[in-house]
């Protein structure tokens, strides 16, 4: 019989190799898939991970690399404060889509008008926006005990209607010849999230990005609200000993991961995207729940992960279109870094014990 | 002791890192109460977990009626005559007394059947129990009763009881060494693991004294004394800490008609509770776990809030204010969960340091931490309390209760309170962490500062309290001096004999 046993002072080397050993556990899972599925795994392998970065067409992934990983990487930040509290929002993907509405909309309620303070205006709205739709379950939480998993997993699907209804009402583009859809902001120089450098892809939301990170890393360490977050997710009992008040975390931790949510989506539907369009969003609200276990809900670790999942998805692209592999088997291959990432963390913080002996009566 | 029931031969067992038991050899004879004792970390549990199948030994033998016994699992112990209590119960609240033990039991009869049987075997052991109420409402004394007869029902030859007392008033520790001894009479063994020694000399007739994994002697308890026996345990000299007889000061903490709704469904409300502690004065609550203890710090600590003037520090209402206000004021407090409420279980002791101690010792500057602060707090309470870690960075999880406890306490007398609150302040603490602790809370007490000690243990109260009220029920007695008070008198005050009063 096989029993797991709590490692008294887990080793600090296995919890940062953890995630290292899980990419190479990955790297020959998926291979074995890849070749059961009739491919060359060392040339899957290769496509998906060395390709964006090293091929001849590198310079077109690169600056993608951060395109796409920059909005994991922002979510998952605020989503990881939560975590490591016990706070589980689930609905960032919605915070994300209403951020995207509101700054988008913002905009778009004063074409054409030219103004300097048009897109600080819609960074503003576009966070304030995710920031309420996460206050829903938050104050639902705290005044009658809801869960907020649920609330704020529901939320995400009330967001999607919401994001239909307004590429194909109010915030639909008169010029569009009745497709469904916003105007193009990449067309609106006041509201476009442009590139800052031609050809790095590097975008303001970026720079928040990099700023969310460090920001992150500061609270966590050195302020005493990252210790109360920690503390919560330690041990309610001792927090609520050391004058924590729950309640008060909860509208925090949801706040601030609302809030990250719907900037991501902003800066997403000023620049990359440019417009308010059903299929807007592409499920980086749920990708970024993995990205914060990858990173292992620490700042700089999230960093890296996103960067990671990103790469896996550029080269999983690549691997679809230039070997023909299922998009369903580049799906499952992700899905497997996540299995060996978490296999990999219990052996990291519980024993295997193979006892015989039975349990207590 | 004529016959012997179980003989021990050499048992040793090791653990990575610690050797838990090493040639460990005596005999329990037939119809004896046989006492275990020694320090935590002696080697008891392990032990006795080895007895009841839960633990293999690495190497020696054991045999039972002559014939050689080696339990891979506790079923295979309870069909060959071996029961045990535990300390910590295994009883699911919701259901009642039958239903738990039939939950215990390989082939429960019927329900109507194993009632009857209930009330029988209670009714001949002197253990008065309904089978049919619900294990929620029942005190801790009544707990016990259910284990102790879920295991008289299998008939066993050798009973193994964990520090049964721990949880009893005086009162029922007389009932229930009246049942071990009519059992003793029928021809059962007990295996009787304590470390209160004046109990011992009462029950047993024979005591092993284990330190540090090896047997240091078996010896008759009632020719030694406890001073021998504790001397024995901890292998050295003890000093125990005398209270001084100075004169109190004035009032520095009222509490005022103090009432608490249950937080949970088992929780316990508090009702009415009123007293005054003054400078210097050490406070005794006694009572029986669950009667309000936790409720009672949590108020006291500002985890649960009412209103200003339930709760006055130097008249000052303080009530409504949250922890680390009170903490701010001087009102510190020790909970007596340590791991998960006193303190985080996977967090550094410097961590923890931070936990109670940002206050007060000002380790927050306008919300940034001062970790080299926390740390260099943390190093004190270690280097002044005699904690034994390897160095303050270590998880809380890692260190022994004892040194955890004296950590927990270290912390908050550190800190210079003038009001400090602790719950069980030496549960599952060896004799010598025990006597560091008192002698801390007795030293804080003559510089001034009150001190309540919210304990289940008697001899500890008596110990060191000036004053003295028992916690029943959700209700305080009146604190009287300890010094007037008999053992008699304390345990009718523990019973509710007050309260109608």
């Amino acid at each position: 019989m096989l029993r797991l046993e709590k490692r008294p002072n887990p080793s600090k080397i296995w919890a940062y190799l953890a995630p290292v050993l899980a990419v190479f556990a990955t790297m020959i899972g998926g291979g074995l898939m890849f070749a059961a599925l009739g491919k060359d795994p060392f040339e899957a392998i290769r496509t998906i991970f060395y390709d964006p970065l090293f091929s001849e067409f590198a310079w077109y992934y690169r600056p993608q690399l951060l395109v796409k990983g920059a909005p994991l990487i922002m979510i998952a930040i605020g989503l990881s404060m939560g975590f490591r509290a016990g706070i589980w929002n689930i609905g960032a993907e919605g915070q994300y889509i209403i951020g995207a509405i509101c700054g988008a909309g913002a905009a778009l309620a004063v074409y054409p008008a030219q103004s300097a303070f048009l897109f600080p205006a819609m960074i503003c709205l576009g966070a304030l926006g995710g920031f309420a739709w996460a206050m829903i379950p938050a104050i639902l939480k705290t005044k009658f005990g809801t869960n907020e998993i649920l609330v704020s997993l529901m939320l995400v699907y009330v967001a999607e209607q919401l994001l239909s209804s307004m590429s194909l009402g109010l915030l639909k583009n008169p010029e569009g010849f009745g497709f469904p859809g916003s105007r193009n902001l990449q067309q609106y120089p006041s509201a476009h999230n442009a590139e800052l450098w031609a050809g790095t892809g590097i975008h303001m939301g970026i720079m928040f990005t990099f700023i969310a990170v460090i920001f992150a890393y500061v609270v966590l360490a050195r302020h005493q609200m990252g210790f109360h977050i920690r503390l919560t997710g330690e041990s309610p009992k001792a927090a609520k000993f050391a004058g924590v008040n729950p309640k008060r975390l909860v509208v925090y931790c949801l706040g601030f991961s609302g809030a990250l949510a719907g900037l991501a989506g902003m800066f997403e539907v000023s620049g990359p995207s440019g417009q308010i369009s059903i299929d807007f969003n592409v499920g980086y609200g749920f990708t970024a729940i993995i990205v914060a276990f990858l990173g292992r809900l620490n700042p700089i670790g999230i960093l890296l992960a996103g960067l990671l999942m990103a790469l896996t998805y550029i080269g999983g692209e690549i691997a679809q279109s230039s070997l023909g592999l299922p998009s369903a088997a580049i799906q499952a291959f992700q899905g497997m870094l996540l299995f060996f990432l978490l296999a990999l963390d219990v052996l990291t913080n519980f024993k295997l014990k193979f006892a015989s002996a039975g349990s207590r009566p | 002791m004529s016959e012997t029931l179980l003989q021990l031969q050499g048992l040793t067992k090791a653990y990575p890192g610690v050797i838990a038991n090493q040639d460990v050899a005596f005999d329990i004879g037939k119809s004896e109460i046989h006492a275990l004792l020694g320090e935590n970390g002696a080697g008891k549990s392990t032990l006795v977990k080895m007895i009841y199948g839960l633990v293999r030994p690495d190497s020696g033998k054991m045999r039972l009626f002559e014939s050689p016994y080696a339990p891979d699992e506790p079923r295979a112990a309870r069909a060959a005559g071996v029961a045990m209590v535990f300390q910590h119960f295994s009883l699911f609240e919701a259901l009642n007394v039958a239903e738990n033990i039939a939950l215990g039991m390989e082939n429960p009869p019927k329900s109507n059947a194993l009632s009857a049987r209930i009330k029988e075997v209670s009714e001949a052991y002197g253990l008065p129990l309904d089978p049919e109420r619900l294990v929620g409402d029942l005190s801790a004394g009544e707990r016990q009763r259910v284990e102790i007869i879920r295991c008289l029902l299998q008939d066993p030859k050798l009973l193994i009881m964990d520090e049964p007392t721990s949880v009893l008033t005086p009162q029922e520790v007389q009932t229930l060494f009246a049942t071990l001894r009519k059992l003793k009479e029928e021809g059962t063994s007990i295996l009787y693991i304590s470390h209160k020694l004046e109990e011992i000399r009462d029950l047993c007739e024979t005591a092993t004294i284990l330190r540090a994994g090896r047997k240091i002697a078996t010896c008759d308890p009632r020719e030694k004394s406890a001073r021998e026996l504790a001397e024995m345990m901890v292998g050295g000299t003890l000093n125990s800490a005398k209270p001084q007889q100075g004169k109190l000061g004035d009032v520095v903490l009222e509490v005022a008609d103090l009432s608490l709704e249950p937080q949970t469904n088992f929780g316990i409300s508090l009702k009415n509770i009123s007293f005054s502690l003054r400078k210097g004065e050490i406070l005794g609550i006694g009572g029986v776990a669950g009667n309000g203890q936790d409720e009672l710090l949590a108020c006291l600590s500002g985890e649960v809030l009412g209103a200003p003037e339930q709760i006055r520090l130097n008249r000052l209402g303080i009530g409504h204010l949250a922890p680390n206000a009170r903490r701010s004021l001087g009102v510190l407090a020790a909970p007596e969960e340590r791991l998960g409420h006193a303190a985080a279980p996977d967090m550094s002791l410097t961590e923890n340091a931070m936990l109670t101690g940002m206050v007060r010792k000002d380790l927050s500057r306008s919300g940034f931490l001062d970790w080299p602060g926390a740390r260099a707090f943390a190093e004190e309470v270690i280097e002044t309390f005699d904690v034994r870690t390897p160095n303050a960075q270590s998880a809380a999880r890692s260190l022994s209760g004892g040194n955890l406890q004296k950590f927990v306490i270290g912390r908050e007398v550190l800190q210079d309170p003038s009001v400090l609150i602790v719950n069980q302040p030496t549960w599952g603490v060896d004799a010598a962490a025990a006597a560091a602790i008192h002698q801390a809370l007795l030293d804080l007490a003559t510089q001034g500062a009150g001190v309540i000690v919210i304990s289940q243990d008697l001899d500890e109260l008596m110990e060191i309290s000036t004053n003295f009220a028992a916690l029943n029920a959700g209700r305080l007695s009146e604190a009287r001096p300890m010094s007037g008070l008999s053992l008699d008198e304390i345990g009718l005050l523990l019973g509710g004999a007050d309260a109608a009063a």
